[in-house]
């Protein structure tokens, strides 16, 4: 017992709540909900299993258009500031509807991955032309990601999940690591949020949605300003495409690099 | 029916080759009162004849709301209809909690189905010894299913379980080419006439007059949620249904309800499982 000088004296009160223990209240009737063993045992030295991201991709980015939506990452998952694996896909086709873009810690990107593409197949396995659809994706993973962080054992990842629905509605969200979920035409994660969502949302005029072509011309932009600002991407990406008749990730493409204006700066 | 020494377990065969458990089961759908189900390009009826067990009490519910988008109507023991019931309802809940849509029917159906089936083959449990119509509406249109005590389902173009069913199929057969294109009007009114055949003689006879019998009609379609039609519409629909035209059917005798006569080559012949005449729909 903790700080029980006294190992010959009686406890104070048997059966009852326990300082720092969970008390449980129903006495038995609702059993309580332990967490299996693998995540409560401490490791060697007394350590824990950490909420910190160890190989992370870089941000996501994604604009709704008329017809559909464009997702778009680079191709890099870093290993801290190391740029370790250059050549990744973090744009997934998940099925003739879905596009999933990950950010965050790359192995929960990929553990979730499989998870959604066991279902698919599941989908495939009923045989009924039934497939999913964008929202429901989205619903589903908010749902398995809050249970997650409920549990104190996330999966550290920011997602965006776009699509068309059947009638070919287009559809985009961003979920993170704690199972928020929103959505609009344009999500982003990590410093895409903050640099290319003011610079997209500037640009769409109030009373229309996005052509495709303006979708593109803001993605070829935003990419080149996430390269130059921020210091974990890289000049090459992947894009996204998914509208009624069409889904595919198309790329890798370069980003227009112009560092003449460096000469320019001051003390560089 | 026969009893013999292979029907006391539902895990027992018989030398033919039957569960004779799970046979007696699909008896006890007969003993409900009859409901139809039909449908046309984007809407399903069901239609059910309520009759109350003494004079005493009121007609038990034999359609029961599953979700927005599903429905049962039920023939046979309401105790196991209502299980069922709890059980499609949490389904569909936890469905939509988790993928913000409905669930699609024929899966939903698949899962019933598969429900059902442990019941038939575990010696500590006994089959569920209620029929169902489902009528469902989800992306892929209008559903008529036929879920049997023996976890068998049928995805029907129209159908009719319970007692002295068998005129009210009839009437479905004879008229189920004009369902596809008919008005969601027609179509109540089809399933009012149909189950007409299946009053009881008695009342059939002395209430060709008076068009008020007691039945419960519900539809869900395209933008049409589950719903259960109040009296007034019930009222407005068999008074249209009685100004369309005479039921159809002769009248004809009580025990009508097995479709067709025991092979003779099966001496052990008994009750077969419903033979679905009309309806199936192909692949």
């Amino acid at each position: 017992m903790l700080n029980n000088y006294n190992g010959l004296a009686q406890p104070l009160w048997q059966n009852g709540p326990t300082p720092g223990e969970f008390y449980n209240f129903t006495g038995g009737q609702a059993p309580i909900q332990k967490l299996p063993r693998e995540l409560t045992t401490a490791g060697p030295y007394g350590t824990k299993h950490s909420t910190a991201s160890i190989t992370t991709g870089s941000s996501v980015l994604g604009i709704r258009f008329d017809a559909g939506v464009l997702i778009a990452a680079d191709t890099l998952v870093s290993y801290g500031s190391l740029a370790r694996y250059q050549n990744i896909d973090r744009v997934f086709k998940i099925n003739q509807k879905i596009l999933l873009g990950g950010s965050g810690d790359f192995a929960d990107i990929q553990s979730i991955k499989r998870s959604i593409d066991q279902k698919m197949i599941e989908d495939q396995c009923c045989d009924d032309n039934i497939e999913m659809k964008p929202n429901s994706l989205a619903k589903w993973m908010t749902r398995v990601l809050y249970n997650r962080r409920s549990r104190m054992n996330p999966l550290y990842i920011d997602v965006v999940v776009g699509g068309v629905n059947k009638e070919g509605k287009p559809f985009l969200a961003n979920v993170d690591l704690r199972g928020r979920s929103h959505e609009d035409f344009v999500v982003a994660t990590g410093f895409a949020r903050h640099l290319a969502i003011p610079l997209v949302r500037e640009s769409k005029p109030n009373d229309r949605e996005l052509t495709f072509e303006e979708a593109s011309n803001l993605i070829r932009k935003c990419m080149e300003v996430l390269y130059y600002r921020d210091t974990r991407n890289m000049s090459q990406y992947t894009v996204g495409v998914c509208s009624a008749g069409n889904c595919a990730v198309e790329g890798p493409f370069q980003v227009n690099e112009n560092w003449s204006f460096a000469a320019h700066i001051k003390g560089y | 029916q026969f009893r013999n020494q292979y029907d006391s377990d539902v895990t027992v065969w018989s030398p033919q080759g039957r569960l004779h458990q799970v046979e007696y089961a699909m008896e006890a759908v007969k003993l409900g009162t009859a409901t139809v189900g039909l449908k046309n390009k984007d809407t399903a009826v069901l239609v059910a004849l309520c009759k109350p067990t003494s004079e005493l009490s009121v007609s038990q519910r034999k359609i029961i709301p599953i979700d927005n988008h599903l429905g049962i109507s039920i023939a046979g023991i309401t105790a196991d209809a209502r299980v069922l019931s709890r059980y499609l309802r949490s389904e569909c809940l936890n469905y939509k909690h988790s993928y913000d849509s409905t669930y699609p029917v024929s899966r939903l159906i698949t899962n019933l189905g598969n429900k059902m089936q442990t019941t038939t083959q575990r010696y500590d449990r006994r089959p569920y010894g209620v029929g169902l119509l489902v009528a469902g509406y989800d992306e892929k249109g209008p559903h008529i299913y036929q879920v049997t005590p023996s976890a068998t389902f049928y995805n029907c173009k129209a159908n009719s379980i319970g007692s002295r069913s068998q005129s009210a199929r009839t009437y479905l057969e004879r008229n189920l080419n004009s369902f596809l294109n008919c008005s969601d009007d027609d179509i109540i009114c089809h399933g009012i006439q149909a189950i007409h055949g299946s009053l009881p003689t008695d009342e059939h006879q002395s209430k060709e007059n008076s068009p008020q019998f007691n039945i419960t009609v519900a539809i869900v379609g395209k933008n049409q949620p589950f719903k259960i039609l109040t009296e007034k519409e019930n009222e407005k629909y068999q008074k249209m249904a009685k100004e369309k035209g005479a039921p159809a059917g002769p009248p004809r005798t009580d025990d009508d309800d097995d479709p067709r006569p025991s092979a003779p080559d099966q001496p052990d012949a008994g009750p077969r499982d419903p033979q679905v005449v009309v309806t199936t729909e192909q692949r």
